[in-house]
């Protein structure tokens, strides 16, 4: 969730399922969550029948969550940041913000460097060979002589932040932004005069958003435009309020928090680059010091996170002498090889093994023809996966649904049965940053194992080859700590465990000498974390999860003592079993809560914060030391200036996605270099294949229905009866122009392949008026393939363009363009 | 109390919370439980979960049959949502509802099995034989793509050749020592669904 961590702190949903109900407004945008979250969605039932709260629905469709909404406006999709810039402007315009709070938690007064501007769509420093902007050096704030930013709190500084952003939202009027997302202005105004009735303090909007907002060429500056937007309304650390990521699967949060990523470490620690040779300077750079007077700048202890993590990993193989294994790491060439750049060098033929597990990417990524000529020239794919998956048998030819040629592919696969959910113990990490404990209840099938088997039979077999013969680079491989009870299948309690950290020597109080945690014991929690190898810890924002007291993952007391819906000892939560992140902002300056009767979460009680949450904050720094809540970042406030931290600059800009229905970005009629995200990698041979507007008219989205997940419940019955068939969804007006009738079976193609379904039309998508041009959407559900129980269906993500956002690289789904014919 | 959980639902009709109902002095008598007829859950084993599906993490209760013993194995034949879970208290979407039909799909996986260069069918192996194959493909390539020092003559360690998707349905526990292992061997093409 790249927009929100340059914004917070952290990249995470700020509040919780249950908070929801504390909401008096829903804002569901880039996302159908009755749809997509649907047991979630009832809390925002709870809000609307217990507290009078309204929903507001912004789609390109009348979906499911719409058709229960107060006030629904369409919206063209890929146009999210031109709506939510017209907000911002309209607030700051009509002085609907909430002002205490912006001036004291935000970084609105902060003085920005004078080499910093914005022309013609691009801001300073743009490289047009590389489509980026490789020295963000002035995106900054002005720094005096103790290295703290300057600051104006009149906000009357022409490079305040405040004054920047007015001016960049000032073209943003509510006659262009109508323009560009087709949102008759009328409606258009009701709901940004609804969204405006929060900037009171103690009036709270939540914004629940999904993959709406993430797959999208400007994905991140969308979510980082929805993240000022609640910044602006003071709705962030609010109960009710927040951005809320609502996440697609069950553990991707979980997976995410552990860095499963290609240039991330467990707890959101980075991997070096390669000019990052000096261990120190590594360290330094991430721990930065406080950029205002009495912050916490929390990040400064990173050096303890990473070597309590080296050490977990690594064990008495790491030591200071060798800088904690630091060259046992991998550095990185370029920001990441995330998966469209894996498979573009895979296409390439510079790749020869791949793993996927409990992942199917011939059907979950883009342009499926890519894909499989990519998979086809790999010497070894290995699959592990519960269920049969089409990237399983990419090789497989099954009439046009995959048409390949079996005997040409020489790829060697292996699939691997593995267990699922039923059939082990272990935690998930839920949308709400919940760790919760499952239990095995049956034996998996045949011989299907566990992934952590797998893993573990894979790494014993390596490790013992480079321990007779050698090999290139062992030393990693052969110090990797693994004193596991039984080592080829460690349990998942000693892994979380691990993940949570104990002392390796005995930890005394630096002043008294009094042993606070003794050699072996688990730690309580990542404060007791050290950087000088006495302390291990597998994922630092994990620990406290499972502690001298047991495993706190597990707890099931649901009590509500407050009725706020908090249940503190359900589960565990990251942070220190925090529920609401920011929490500090819930109340004043003085430390008492914005509005005492509805909001109470946190508060100063004279000696100490306490409240219905666990405070996010130093416990006892008292309103008068002026800490202030954002302690992630070292400003100690929030950022509408993102500084350095996005691709494609400080404040979020629309830019059109690849393949536009209009061809042009209004906002800069005449220059083509900024229709769409200039700072959005593009690999050789995929621009030529993005789509144009005169040969493929229709601005296409693809989603989620709620009686299937993903590519999974295909293979399931009763799912494959709810929904048995692949279709396509098209407005009326647009059926009946192409003489398409409910029912016929149509052709939907990109540039990149075809598809075909059946014609589902419907009064949900109407069309709109875009840039002085009638644009209509087609809505592409996701589900099928050519392995399932259901009937065979075309992987929709033949479709799809092979681009992501500028700074995760996450696809275009939402946004791309097709033809449609009766077959 | 006398009657066991599911029996004390069934009398009150309605999936209350037990802990409230408790609260409030309502805790049954034994001489209704008497004057129920026997529930069907009775003999089954009740076991905890969560549904993997969406990131809502619904709580669920899963039944089973199977003596215990040593070598019966427990078969599940019916999830519902768990009551108590503060966020989905007892109920689940079409998705979770039918999670039932995804332990027992006939599209699950029983053995190891390779498609070899060219073929047209799977072949069932071993996991020796299968784990074997795997790990003498990943040194060989690794010995032969791992790069140690880039054209700077800067230490990268790192292997480029061979790469690892994630899964997001995975516990925490599989996917932290995913990512040990992984990381150790040097890889960076490494991805969950975060990404998708
Ligand atoms: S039951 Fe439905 S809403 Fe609940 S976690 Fe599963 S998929 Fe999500």
């Amino acid at each position: 969730m790249a927009g929100l961590a340059p914004t917070f702190g952290r990249g995470a949903m700020t509040n919780h399922w249950n908070d929801i109900k504390n909401a008096n407004l829903v804002l569901v945008m880039g996302g159908n969550a009755a749809e997509a979250h649907p047991v979630g969605f009832k809390w925002v039932t709870e809000a609307k029948a217990h507290n009078q709260a309204k929903l507001v629905v912004v789609d390109p469709r009348f979906t499911r969550t719409a058709s229960v909404a107060d006030l629904y406006a369409p919206i063209r999709t890929g146009s999210d940041i031109a709506f939510l810039g017209g907000l911002i402007h309209y607030l700051l315009d009509t002085d609907q913000i909430q002002h205490e709070y912006v001036r004291n938690y935000t970084d609105m007064p902060f003085i920005v460097k004078e080499g910093f501007s914005f022309a013609d769509g691009l801001y300073n420093g743009y490289d047009a060979d590389s489509r980026s902007y490789p020295d963000k050096s002035e995106w900054d704030y002005e720094l005096d002589e103790n290295g703290h930013a300057r600051v104006d709190p009149t906000l009357s500084h022409p490079r305040c932040v405040y004054q920047l952003m007015k001016k960049h939202y000032s073209r943003y009027t509510p006659e262009l932004v109508s323009q560009i997302c087709g949102t008759p202005l009328k409606r258009m105004m009701q709901v940004w005069d609804t969204i405006a009735e929060t900037a009171v303090p103690g009036k709270t909007m939540t914004i629940l958003y999904a993959l709406g907002w993430t797959q999208h060429s400007v994905g991140s500056q969308m979510i980082r435009a929805g993240a000022m937007l609640q910044l602006l309304l003071g709705n962030i650390g609010m109960p009710g309020g927040g951005v809320n990521a609502l996440r697609g699967h069950s553990n991707i949060q979980g997976l995410t928090d552990l860095g499963l990523l290609s240039n991330l470490l467990p707890g959101y620690l980075t991997l070096p680059r390669d000019n990052e040779q000096d261990y120190n300077a590594y360290i330094a750079k991430r721990a930065p010091q406080a950029l205002r007077p009495g912050q916490l700048s929390y990040w400064q202890n990173y050096g303890k996170f990473h070597v309590s993590l080296m050490k977990a990993w690594y064990g008495d193989a790491v030591s200071a002498e060798n800088n904690w294994g630091y060259d046992w790491l991998p550095k990185l060439d370029v920001p990441m090889y995330d998966v469209l750049k894996v498979f573009d060098m895979m296409y390439e033929g510079k790749m020869n093994g791949y793993f996927c597990q409990g992942f199917n990417p011939i059907a979950a990524f883009p342009n499926k023809a890519k894909i499989s000529a990519a998979l086809s020239k790999l010497k070894y794919l290995v699959v592990m996966d519960p269920l049969t998956t089409e990237t399983s048998e990419f090789w497989r030819q099954v009439d046009d649904y995959n048409d390949v040629d079996t005997a040409s592919i020489q790829t060697t696969v292996f699939r691997l049965p593995t267990t699922c959910f039923a059939e082990e113990n272990g935690s998930l990490v839920n949308s709400s940053r919940w760790l919760q404990w499952h239990w095995k209840g049956a034996e998996p099938p045949g011989e299907a194992r566990p992934d952590v088997f797998i893993m573990g039979g894979l790494f014993h077999r390596l490790r013992a080859m480079y321990q007779q013969d050698g090999g290139a680079f062992p030393d990693p491989i052969l110090n990797l700590d693994w004193s596991y009870e039984r080592p080829d299948e460690p349990t998942p309690e000693e892994i979380a465990r691990e993940f949570n950290g104990k002392a390796l020597v005995d930890l005394k109080d630096p002043n008294t000498g009094e042993v606070l945690v003794k050699a072996g014991q688990q730690l309580s929690g990542f404060g007791q974390l050290r950087d000088d190898g006495s302390t291990a810890s597998g994922c630092w924002l994990f620990c406290g999860s499972w502690t001298e007291d047991g495993n706190l993952m597990a707890r099931r007391d649901n009590s509500d003592p407050y009725d706020m819906g908090q249940t503190l000892g359900w589960a565990w939560s990251w942070p220190a079993n925090r529920r609401i992140l920011y929490n500090r902002a819930s109340a004043d300056p003085s430390g008492q809560p914005w509005d005492d009767e509805h909001k109470r979460l946190v508060w100063w009680d004279g000696s100490k914060w306490t409240g219905t949450d666990v405070p996010d904050f130093a416990a006892r720094s008292a309103p008068e030391d002026n800490m202030n809540p954002f302690i992630m970042n070292p400003e100690g406030v929030a950022r509408f200036f993102a500084r350095g931290n996005m691709a494609e600059g400080p404040f979020p800009e629309h830019y059109e996605p690849f393949e536009t229905p209009i061809g042009r970005n209004p906002l800069h009629p005449n220059s083509a270099a900024v229709t769409s995200n200039p700072a959005s990698r593009v690999f050789r041979n995929d621009m030529e294949v993005f789509g144009r507007a005169d040969e493929f008219p229709h601005a296409a989205t693809t989603y989620r229905l709620t009686e299937h997940f993903h590519y999974w419940t295909k293979h399931n019955r009763l799912n494959s009866i709810a929904q048995p068939q692949q279709f396509v969804e098209l407005g009326e007006v647009m059926a009946s122009e192409l003489g398409i009738k409910a029912g016929d079976r149509v052709r939907v193609s990109s540039n990149r392949g075809f598809i075909e379904a059946v014609a589902v039309v419907t009064k949900r998508i109407r069309p709109l008026q875009v840039d002085g041009k009638t644009v209509h959407h087609v809505g592409i559900p996701l589900h099928w393939g050519f392995v399932e129980v259901a009937k065979n269906g075309y992987i929709t993500n033949t479709l799809t363009p092979f681009v992501g956002d500028g700074n995760t690289n996450t696809p275009e789904y939402k946004s791309f363009l097709v033809n449609v014919e009766k077959v | 109390m006398d009657m066991n959980r599911r029996e004390f639902f069934k009398f009150c009709g309605v999936g209350l919370g037990a802990s409230s109902l408790a609260a409030l002095g309502m805790t049954p008598e034994p001489a209704f439980a008497d004057s129920i007829r026997h529930f069907k859950l009775t003999a089954s084993k009740e076991t905890r979960n969560t549904c993997p599906y969406c990131s809502v993490g619904c709580g669920l209760l899963m039944y089973s049959r199977g003596s215990g013993g040593k070598n019966a194995k427990q078969e599940i034949f019916h999830i519902e949502g768990d009551p108590d879970h503060p966020v989905n208290r007892g109920s689940l979407c079409p998705k979770g509802a039918g999670l039932i039909d995804f332990i027992r799909s006939p599209n699950r996986l029983h053995y190891p099995q390779v498609r070899e260069p060219g073929s047209n069918e799977w072949k069932r192996v071993s996991w020796d034989e299968a784990l074997d194959r795997i790990a003498r493909l990943m040194k060989e390539d690794r010995d032969a793509n791992f790069v140690e020092k880039n054209d700077a003559g800067q230490t990268v360690n790192r292997w480029l050749t061979t790469g690892f998707l994630a899964a997001s349905a995975a516990s925490s526990e599989a996917g932290y020592m995913t990512h040990k292992v992984v990381r150790s061997t040097g890889i960076l093409g490494f991805d969950n669904q975060a990404r998708v």
